[in-house]
């Protein structure tokens, strides 16, 4: 494939310091990078890197769901605040072990599931805390692989994009089923059931808990019922990915009906849970997976092997985020205040979408926007096209993803009537 | 790929009798009673599929999808610190994780890490996401740290760094992108090697041979045989090589043998990938231990480089490293950079920020710099002082004239002891002194105190265990 790279009179690049960048010695070898193009900007996060090349004094940030404050900032948590006070100086840096902080998982998988869930007192559950949702998400796709190589993932339409990258990545065979229904921007439970119904028996289905991203649709409690009953009598398997728990109504217990549900009715489900927005630790990459398992000794299998998969991956995953989560779960009065604080996060972006809904609908939209209010969590999917949507950033400076998806997190009492305007214009 | 699914699969299948065996309940039917409920319509409640689910919640959940899954080995590294954790003797030593210890047997925080952590909560940082490719900060720090900030590769442009998961995970990052750019390039790994190199490049689909390293007779360096089975891999592989103290055996080439490896490299066209794990912590000196990197850079050479700030800032935990890789352009370099990217999103999407402040702290302020030097300083002093006390200790106690010296021309955490599995497993069994099973101990858990005993040990299990 390469030649060998000519040393004798070949003039090297970097020899003199007078060479020019772009040189490369006569005869040298080439070919190992020409298949190497650059890559697309992430979909997602690229939108971010544009928005903060602008200089624009107006341009607003409604693409990476990142939770702000009314005045357009991050938040930290004073929960987690208090908690690195507390942890400040008093621990050593030690690996973890490769599954992670044991105190940790035993919070998450409580929080998921439930303080006085069966399967936990019958120690029935495998969890590892991961880097935050991705991580659990592909620790699970590439554990799928190992242990059902020929199995499928089905994932919704629309969804989170790279949730499609990890499922590729693990080389697992995806399959979608429809989920959002353009004509009522709500879901379209007929076509989820009719789709799901052809999967075969062994598949694997990605579910959202709550406030699903892209769309913020949820399935109501009877559809979610349902589904549970369908997966049952098809053999199919839930993984629920939950990154928004508290987060999308204000309470916990709540955001994780869809999971309770399951259970109830004896799924042996997975869960991957991120406390990247409702803890707000975003780039701590704090998350657990845990899959539900027939009994103890499996259990102890199912962490063993998941703990394969993230050795030669990362070893072991990193300690601050868990540490902080750690000692606000376990500590009632920073667990009070935490609850406290998401609901006051969810609260604003319940605000904020009442006041999208009602500048559109003062501006004379002729156009439905009851959607705002009616999906949940972070996200509003607009319906806007792409060309709205480039338009909206050409003229306006407004940043999305251009799958229409607006992060309701980015929209303040300063921005939302601009925002309004400017979606009124482009959709007039 | 194909080929380590096979294994996984032929492991699981094998196991799945033993896991049967092992299981409590008795073998499960096919969850039949779920397909005798009538689905109503859509409206329905299901109140008796729910009465069932509770009585035959066995039945109703059918057997686990997993239930085939075995218990995984024990890891044969991280496997031992647990090991150690079971043992109550109080004679026990742990020579087994890398992990640096003081003289009291205690982990070590280093004081700049506590100052820069100090700084970071003064100042409330906020806990976004970091970009894809991880704090610029750190990138550009660890890249100058690496070749030297006056670097023409730096200056130019023509290195693409991207933040990682620590040595691991950079490493993971570049067997990832080998896979999908070079499909079907070998890399060659060190016989032996840190056991997780493998596990890294099998899960990233790379296939991988070995190249003669350690030399049980010399307990040295098989020059000879290294540069033999390099020349004899296929042109244009990758050729993983320790950049300093290199792990398990501590035994580094010398500059002249660098050379001579670098000659073989470019003969052959193959493409150096650099593990630099123990920067700074091998000799004291973070220009010295980048040597054989900056050598390679030098002389042109197009390469991988992972580092990992795990033993050198002893920010273990935090999982802070860098996959770095040297190009020709700095276009080139733009291209490669978004690339790894790509790999890196469905990994974890970005990585973690904690560590990454505090390196970024510690290196950008120069008396923090300072002192972090000294506390390397320190670190690796201790380590070639207890290895100074095991040799004098080995000569006081083994009269017959074996040449224990390797003790001190072996650089770095680990001493590969020529020990044999059985002889380890003596080491571990009958002296509680734990250590991996390949001959490997760190002295990084060694202390003075304890050098006398460890000889015992060792030279008891040397001439007494076969």
């Amino acid at each position: 494939m390469a030649s060998g790279l000519v040393r004798n009179g070949a003039k090297r690049f970097m020899s003199t310091a007078a060479a020019p960048a772009s040189s490369v010695p006569a005869g040298a070898r080439s070919g190992w990078w020409e298949a190497v193009q650059p890559a697309a900007r992430d979909p997602i996060l690229g939108v971010t890197e544009a928005f903060l090349a602008d200089s624009d004094p107006k341009k607003v940030n409604v693409g990476v769901g990142a939770y702000r404050n009314d005045e357009g900032k991050p938040v930290v948590l004073e929960c987690v605040r208090k908690a690195e006070q507390i942890i400040a100086g008093k621990q050593n840096m030690e690996y973890l072990p490769m599954g992670g902080l044991v105190k940790f998982n035993d919070l998450s998988v409580k929080l998921a599931y439930g303080d006085t869930a069966p399967v936990l007192e019958e120690k029935r559950v495998a969890a590892v805390q991961t880097l935050s949702g991705t991580g659990a998400c592909r620790l699970f796709a590439d554990f799928q692989k190992r242990f059902k190589p020929d199995s499928r993932i089905y994932i919704p339409v629309p969804t989170w994009a790279n949730h499609h990258n990890i499922w590729r990545d693990a080389r697992v065979e995806a399959h979608t089923f429809r989920y959002y229904k353009p004509s009522t921007r709500g879901l379209d439970f007929e076509g989820l059931m009719e789709d799901l119904k052809k999967a075969p028996e062994g598949s694997f289905v990605l579910l959202h808990a709550c406030a699903h991203n892209p769309t913020g649709v949820d399935p109501t409690a009877d559809q979610w019922k349902e589904m549970s009953q369908l997966f049952k009598s098809n053999g199919l398997f839930p993984f629920f990915d939950m990154a928004y728990q508290g987060f999308a109504s204000g309470d916990t217990v709540r955001d994780a009906q869809a999971i309770r549900i399951f259970m109830e009715d004896g799924h042996q489900l997975a869960c991957a849970q991120s406390f990247a927005k409702n803890m707000g630790l975003y780039g701590q990459r704090v998350g657990c997976l845990s899959v539900v398992c027939d009994n103890s000794q499996q259990a102890v299998n199912v962490k063993s092997q998941l703990q394969q998969i993230a050795r030669p991956m990362y070893s072991n995953p990193p300690l601050h985020g868990a540490q902080i989560v750690t000692t606000v779960l376990s500590d009632p009065e920073l667990k009070e205040q935490w609850y406290k604080e998401v609901k006051v996060m969810a609260d604003r972006i319940i605000g904020m979408r009442e006041a999208l809904k009602s500048n559109l609908e003062k501006l004379g939209s002729s156009l439905p926007w009851k959607h705002i209010t009616e999906q949940i969590g972070m996200f509003c999917y607009s319906g806007l096209t792409e060309d709205q949507v480039d338009r909206l950033t050409k003229e306006f400076h407004i940043y999305m993803t251009r799958n229409g998806r607006i992060s309701m997190a980015g929209v303040t009492t300063g921005n939302v009537e601009y925002l309004a305007n400017a979606i009124h214009e482009v959709t007039k | 790929m194909a080929t380590s699914m096979a294994l996984n699969e032929i492991a699981v299948s094998s196991a799945s009798s033993v896991a049967s065996k092992m299981s409590s309940k008795p073998a499960m039917k096919k969850f039949v009673g779920f397909h005798t409920v009538a689905l109503s319509t859509k409206n329905a409640s299901f109140p008796s599929v729910k009465c069932a689910a509770k009585v035959n919640m066995a039945v109703a959940v059918d057997v686990s999808r997993f239930e085939n899954v075995s218990m995984a080995p024990p890891d044969p590294i991280l496997g031992v610190s647990e090991a150690f954790k079971a043992d109550t003797d109080a004679t026990k030593l742990n020579l087994g994780v890398g992990a640096y210890r003081t003289e009291d047997l205690q982990p070590y925080v280093l004081k700049v890490v506590n100052k820069a952590e100090q700084l970071m909560l003064e100042r409330g940082e906020n806990k976004e996401y970091l970009p894809i490719e991880g704090l610029a900060a750190f990138n550009k720090a660890t890249a100058e740290l690496l070749l030297g900030a006056d670097n023409p590769v730096i200056k130019n442009g023509q290195i693409a760094t991207v933040q990682g998961l620590s040595g691991t995970g950079s490493l993971r990052l570049g067997a990832a992108f080998i896979a999908r750019y070079f499909p079907g390039v070998k890399v060659l790994i060190s016989s032996p090697t840190w056991g997780n190199h493998k596990n890294i490049l099998s899960d990233a689909g790379v296939p991988w041979s070995e190249y003669r390293y350690f030399d049980p007779q010399t307990v040295g360096l098989d020059f000879k045989g290294m540069i033999e089975d390099i020349k004899a891999a296929p042109n244009g592989s990758v050729i993983l090589l320790h950049g300093c103290a290199h792990n398990p055996t501590g035994i580094d080439p010398t500059p002249e043998q660098w050379e001579a490896i670098a000659d073989v490299l470019e003969e052959k066209g193959h493409m150096p990938f650099f593990d630099v794990a123990y920067q700074g912590f091998a000799s004291g000196s973070l220009d010295d231990d980048a040597s054989s990197v900056r050598k390679f850079a030098s002389r042109g050479f197009e390469m991988f480089v992972a580092q990992s700030y795990s033993k050198n800032l002893g920010l273990y935990a935090e999982r802070i490293g860098a996959i770095n890789v040297i190009l020709p352009t700095a276009d080139l370099a733009a291209r490669v950079k978004s690339q790894l990217k790509r790999l890196a999103r469905p990994m974890y999407s970005n990585p973690p920020v904690h560590g990454a402040r505090i390196v970024a702290n510690v290196v950008g302020d120069s008396v923090l710099f300072d002192e972090w030097r000294a506390e390397m300083q320190m670190m690796a002093g201790r380590i070639k002082g207890v290895r100074q006390k095991l040799y004098e200790a080995l000569l006081s106690k083994d009269k017959s004239g074996k040449d224990w010296s390797f003790i001190l021309k072996q650089i770095g955490m680990f001493s590969f002891t020529g020990l044999t599995k059985s002889q380890s497993d003596n080491m571990t069994d009958k002296w509680h002194v734990y250590m991996t099973k390949d001959g490997r101990i760190s002295l990084a858990g060694l202390n003075l105190a304890k050098c006398d005993y460890l000889a015992d040990a060792i030279i008891d299990s040397y001439y007494n265990v076969k």
